[in-house]
């Protein structure tokens, strides 16, 4: 714990301690453009860690299309759970 | 409520923003823009040779003024290919199955062919109008025809991309349902039953394909026509 003392504001999420989780989000910039900011640098990390490697293979891809099946199914619990509960198709 | 097979096509709300606009943002998020690197990733490696390779086949058969169109071209080929492959993933929104986002392509894109041909070498636009080689009587009726069978390409456009998406996305799920409810009754059925199901969804894969080619390759046959 020999670090300079950093703003809480400015710490990434997982620095955060529990206790200043309320500072650290009424700090965060929610204007549109900071959303917008927020999307590509969370946009950046992925690609770079991922997709722009020398020897990226379909698992990069693959891990955005499974997010995406997921992300639908949840948007369409509400109509989807009628398919499932009913007794003659 | 009652459930019908048509449900597949509404666009359910969550929190107040329609399926759709996830489903229309989804090609943006998974295809890399180009950067000024010499070697690239293989994603964007690949994705720069097919954009290369389609758009020198498109524009081949294309004069000189026509090559402005090379640009809409390849990105609506990609966009709807995208957005037709993307459909056939599970519990996934095909835009393409709304006749409102097809006809929106192609009326306005069939529509600049049309005014541009007519501004800037009207003759030859209205000439396009009348065969070469009819007989004098039927010229009156042919005019009327051609000029009928004009008005007509964007519809034909967008209801084709629509009917082929549509028809398959409700075939797939017809027979899935069969599938489902026959595997507790008769397995042996359902096996027959699932062979169908798999050589359906090879199918739509490349109807996905084809509808989103065949799409572009008409609309640069208006344009050919035109320029």
């Amino acid at each position: 714990m020999l670090s300079p003392p950093v703003a809480i504001v400015e710490k990434r999420l997982m620095d955060v301690k529990l206790g200043e989780l309320g500072t650290w989000l009424g700090g965060r910039d929610f204007t549109p453009n900071g959303i917008i900011a927020s999307v590509r640098r969370g946009h950046d990390r992925y690609y770079n860690k991922y997709i722009n490697v020398k020897k990226g293979g379909i698992g990069g891809v693959a891990m955005l299309l499974a997010g995406y099946v997921a992300l639908s199914y949840l948007w369409e619990y509400d109509h989807l759970k009628h398919d499932r509960w009913r007794k003659y198709h | 409520m009652v459930t019908s097979f048509f449900d597949q096509f509404s666009s359910p709300l969550f929190m107040g923003i329609p399926l759709m606009a996830l489903a229309l943002l989804l090609p943006w998020i998974l295809l890399p823009t180009p950067s000024s690197r010499w070697l690239n990733n293989r994603l964007l490696t690949l994705q720069n040779w097919f954009l290369g390779m389609f758009t020198r086949q498109l524009l081949l058969p294309i004069n000189h003024p026509g090559h402005k169109w090379a640009l809409i071209l390849a990105s609506l080929m990609i966009f709807l290919l995208s957005l037709n492959l993307l459909g056939l993933l599970p519990y996934t929104f095909t835009p393409t199955t709304q006749l409102s986002i097809n006809l929106g392509f192609a009326v306005p894109l069939w529509l600049a062919t049309v005014l541009i041909g007519l501004r800037n070498q009207p003759n030859l636009s209205l000439a396009h109008l009348l065969p070469e080689g009819t007989p004098l009587l039927l010229i009156p009726i042919l005019i009327i025809i051609e000029t009928i069978s004009l008005m007509i390409r964007p519809l034909a456009l967008g209801v084709r991309l629509t009917a082929n998406l549509t028809a398959g996305h409700l075939l797939i799920q017809l027979i899935s349902t069969g599938l489902f409810v026959l595997l507790s009754l008769q397995p042996a059925v359902a096996i027959l039953t699932g062979a169908l199901l798999l050589m359906l969804s090879l199918l739509e894969v490349a109807v996905a394909i084809i509808q989103a080619y065949v799409f572009v390759l008409l609309l640069s046959l208006y344009l050919q026509e035109n320029v």
